[in-house]
């Protein structure tokens, strides 16, 4: 290795965000239960530093270091501050909710922010090694926070559930990776990339390759037919834990899937592009078939999740940088509604009382009609009817297949949201058209309300003034891709 | 951007209703429901400056303003109206000063709620008639049926949740489709969703037309609606407040019509032309058998819900009367009369029936007779709007039907028999009716204690009678600003695009 070489800037926010952490983990043995509060801060600092050490080292071209297993682009920045917001809002609202249940504990922080470091590994990976490095610094983490709540059947179920069916999708992606480097001698992307376009390498040891890296990706990302384990965990999880699992980690895999399946696989456009499609096309619709039919509104929001999966894959099927730049806006927008989806069923659980199923909805617009508002507006979103933002990420992955002449495809999407319009209708007649049924007063912290409002108020602000997003998206993507 | 009248009438209502919103509940509901008139009456008031500064010798669009929005994704923010869908932005301002009125003490849950979701609809409507860019459009379009969904589904009848579901699913499958196929222009016209660049391709393919009309079909159908996509109306007037209803006939269905002439037929016309005899053919369905369904009703707010499906008859009946490649002038403007005509009538009987159930609190015919005998100011009131549904000559509903009956004529006998008997019909069932809840003794004790209006449901039954009146004896002022749209429509029409 060639010292001088060495370039550590472009990973400056992870390692701070790495020392940072230990730190928090050493410090957490010395503080009382009482005083648990200092964490909590730190961590949400640590954050708060890590964004602005990202926003200020930002680059408008790639940087490729630590022998190509670090790479740090505009994508990967873009996603990566996004990370940090969402994990910090994810923070502030589970804190009382966390509270309520025995979890404030320093390991919630530390193993969240251990997440969060594992998925910008995952994010800014350029080699499979270090791939799969974040992803299972990401999943172990998210495992054992589900198991927080050691007493609780149904968390411990579901992280039992999560752990070894994540297991089993690592396997098929290592074996996939495993093939892939028999036929191209080795795990670097932008060498396979190489290999696979100058036709070196070996074209049935790749297909079956790929067929075990998307089987693999199709697992994390929880599409169909790899999406048993999401209704599952998302019910069981304690709804915190269920936030974090749906949030930010979608970023992360959205990017991952990007890195292998077009930075690495690029070449293999036309055979990856097929299998995506079944994908999609039966996320789409067992998603939102399976999704009228619950009634707990955590599984319900798991099975809208499987649909929404189905959905940004549209965007990297039209394998045009327009339809990456489109699928990276579903997933930025994806995840901006799910904060405030679940922002408010964890606002409306207290201790003692869980907030998930659609009777406990009843009525919320007599309870309190602004967070009505919020949950109508986040719901509209997800329906993907305008003006709201997700109207808008629908639209530029539909722009984006129809580019390619997938007409067929289009209308499928179009027919699958308008089946996913009724259930999210439906969970709006019951806090609008509902009689009031549970008339407990809501308490939330003063700072989670005002974020969850501005979290909620922004999916209307970003359904009248998108362009700005939109715009980066489209460019970060641009910038990219290209330079590889 | 705020100077433009076209951008400020749709964004007056929007922040008065967003202010009504923000007085919070029923505590401040006297001052919501001020609050919303005074919103209201100023979306009112900047609307007409389009009718009266409406340049009748200029072809084209008017007061247009065109703005970048979404450019990555190339949507812009293109406003402009022509003589057809200025007059609907005008009645649509109008209709929404009569709900807020029609709504004022009646509404007792929630009356802020009810009088913001009215006035942001209302700017939506609005947007929807002037946006010249497709997808700014199709944010209207969707975006209004979100008001309506909570309208219908908080303050509506005992069945309110079914129709509200009904009403947002149907007006969702066909308007998705739609989105689809603007997509899809939108590479042909060169990435552009400029809805004039999609009228002036040159050249579409027959099959890619007829696909195309489908889509618009679908979307635009179910919103007029035409037979057989027509069920979800009589659930969602039927369960709606008078307001809603309203709302929903005097405008919405409207939007329906419009979205044929300003896209399916100019977009598309090969396609139109070939399928105008089917259109025609449902149309005719619309009107006779429509008709008759009506006769039968017991309930008065599902009798002029049909009324209303069989008098959009006449208005897609005059949109695809063809003499070769030619649309006929007489129905297509017949068919506009008709829309804005509509609008007065259907929005003066579903308010009477809304008067007498807030009395009654019934809708059916046999729980009334000889309202007259109480309520004679109301009664004489309702004869006028009654007739005017009816056809009869110096109102506003005969100048249309005549219009196109007249049209109908030169291009086949038949289908203008056909069509002339709604003249019947609509006098059988509405007159009919009228005869059975107004006239006679005084069926029972409800009736007996009836009190006549007040001054606040006499000024919105005046209003309205006056603008049914003024139309059907000066139809001219109206006529002459849509005149050169519909001729350069027609011509536009009239050229292949195969």
């Amino acid at each position: 290795m060639n010292w001088a070489d060495l370039n550590l800037m472009p990973a400056l926010p992870e390692m701070f965000l790495l020392g940072a952490l230990l730190v928090i983990l050493m410090l957490d043995l010395f503080i009382s239960d009482a005083k648990r509060g200092i964490t909590y801060g730190l961590s949400l600092v640590t954050l708060a530093v890590a964004a602005f050490l990202q926003v200020s080292t930002f680059e408008t071209f790639s940087t490729i270091t630590l022998s190509g297993l670090f790479v740090d682009d505009p994508m990967a920045d873009i996603v990566k501050v996004a990370m940090y917001g969402v994990t910090a809002t994810v923070l502030v609202y589970t804190r009382q909710y966390v509270k309520d249940r025995g979890l404030f504990k320093g390991e919630y922080y530390t193993l969240a922010l251990f997440a969060l470091l594992g998925m910008n590994l995952m994010v800014s990976a350029g080699n499979f090694i270090s791939l799969y490095m974040g992803l299972e610094l990401l999943s172990l983490s998210l495992c054992s926070l589900i198991a927080l709540q050691r007493d609780s059947v149904k968390a411990t179920e579901a992280a039992m559930k999560y752990f070894v069916l994540s297991a089993l999708a690592s396997g098929l992606l290592l074996y996939g990776m495993s093939m892939v480097y028999g036929a191209t001698g080795t795990l670097d992307l932008p060498t396979v990339a190489k290999a696979v376009a100058g036709g070196s390498a070996n074209t049935t040891l790749m297909v079956f390759g790929l067929v075990f890296i998307v089987a693999g990706l199709a697992f994390k990302l929880g599409a169909v037919p790899f999406h048993m384990w999401v209704p599952d965990v998302y019910q069981g999880s304690p709804t915190a834990l269920t936030l974090m699992i749906g949030a930010a980690p979608k970023l992360a895999a959205f990017v991952f899937v990007i890195r292998i399946l077009v930075q690495g696989l690029g070449a293999m456009v036309a055979d990856w592009q097929g299998m995506l499609i079944i994908i999609a096309v039966l996320s789409m619709a067992i998603g939102n078939i399976t999704a009228i039919a619950q009634t707990n509104i955590k599984r319900m929001l798991a099975y809208s999740t499987i649909s929404h999966m189905g959905f940004l894959l549209l965007g990297l099927i039209a394998g045009t940088p327009e339809g990456y730049a489109s699928a990276l806006f579903y997933a930025v927008v994806y995840v901006l509604t799910t904060l405030v989806g679940f922002g408010i069923l964890l606002g409306l659980s207290r201790a003692g009382f869980e907030c998930e199923t659609l009777d406990d909805l009843k009525g919320l617009n007599g309870r309190n009609s602004w967070y009505a508002l919020l949950m109508l507006l986040a719901l509209f979103s997800m329906a993907g009817i305008p003006p709201l933002a997700g109207f808008y990420a629908k639209f530029a992955v539909i722009q984006a297949i129809v580019n390619i002449n997938l007409v067929w495809l289009a209308v499928v999407a179009v027919i699958m949201s308008l089946i996913g319009a009724f259930y999210y209708l439906r969970a709006v007649k019951v806090m609008y058209f509902d009689e009031v049924q549970d008339n407990s007063p809501i308490t939330m912290p003063v700072d989670m309300k005002l974020i969850l409002s501005v979290n909620g108020v922004a999916l209307l602000v970003l359904g009248v003034v998108p362009e700005r997003l939109v715009a980066m998206c489209v460019e970060a993507m641009q910038l990219s891709l290209h330079s590889l | 951007m705020f100077s433009n009248p076209l951008s400020l009438v749709i964004w007056t209502p929007i922040v008065a209703g967003l202010l009504v919103l923000a007085t919070g509940g029923d505590q401040r509901a006297t001052l919501a429901r001020w609050l919303a008139l005074a919103g209201a009456l100023a979306g009112f008031l900047v609307s007409l400056p389009l009718f009266t500064q409406f340049n009748n010798l200029h072809g084209g669009m008017q007061f247009v303003e065109n703005l970048p929005w979404i450019e990555s994704l190339g949507i812009r923010y293109h406003l402009g109206v022509d003589g057809i869908s200025m007059l609907f932005i005008v009645l649509n301002s109008f209709t929404t000063l009569m709900v807020v009125l029609a709504g004022w003490e009646v509404i007792q849950k929630r009356a802020g709620h009810y009088m913001a979701a009215f006035l942001i609809m209302s700017g939506l409507i609005n947007g929807a008639f002037a946006a010249l860019d497709a997808i700014l459009f199709y944010v209207f379009f969707e975006g209004m049926l979100i008001p309506m969904y909570l309208i219908i589904g908080i303050w509506g009848g005992p069945r309110r949740v079914y129709a509200s579901v009904k009403f947002f699913l149907y007006t969702l499958l066909g308007s998705l489709l739609m989105l689809v196929a603007f997509i899809y222009l939108y590479f042909q016209a060169g990435k552009t969703f400029e809805i004039e660049a999609f009228q002036a391709l040159a050249k579409i393919p027959r099959d890619v037309q007829l696909l195309l009309f489908v889509a618009f079909f679908l979307s635009f159908a179910v919103k007029v609606p035409m037979w057989p996509v027509h069920t979800w109306l009589p659930d969602a007037h039927v369960e709606a407040p008078t307001g809603g209803s309203m709302v929903l006939a005097a405008i919405t269905l409207k939007i329906g019509a419009y979205g044929f002439l300003r896209f399916a037929l100019p977009i598309v016309p090969d396609a139109a032309l070939e399928v105008a005899p089917l259109m025609v053919g449902l149309s005719l369905v619309a009107v006779v058998y429509i008709g008759l369904v009506a006769l039968v009703q017991t309930d008065m707010k599902k009798l002029v819900a049909y009324s209303s499906i069989s008098h959009m008859g006449f208005v897609t009946l005059g949109m695809f009367l063809f003499t070769g490649s030619q649309m006929n002038v007489w129905a297509l403007e017949g068919a506009l009369v008709q829309m804005v005509s509509h609008g007065f009538i259907s929005a003066g009987m579903f308010f009477c029936i809304g008067v007498m159930y807030d009395r009654v609190h019934s809708r059916n015919i046999a729980d009334y007779g000889g309202v007259a005998n109480k309520m004679p100011i109301f009664a004489a009131f309702m004869m006028l709007f009654a007739m005017s549904n009816s056809g009869l000559p110096a109102t506003s509903g005969f100048v249309g039907e005549f219009m196109v009956i007249m049209g109908a004529v030169q291009v086949n006998f038949w289908v203008a028999a056909l069509a002339a008997t709604t003249l019947i019909f609509g006098a059988a069932y509405t007159l009919w009716m009228y005869k059975r809840v107004i006239f006679g003794d005084v069926g029972n004790d409800h009736v007996e204690h009836m009190q006549d209006v007040n001054k606040r449901e006499f000024l919105v039954l005046a209003i309205l009678a006056l603008a049914v009146l003024g139309m059907g004896l000066y139809p001219q002022l109206f006529v002459e600003k849509m005149h050169l749209s519909v001729n350069d429509l027609i011509a536009h029409v009239a050229q292949s695009k195969l």
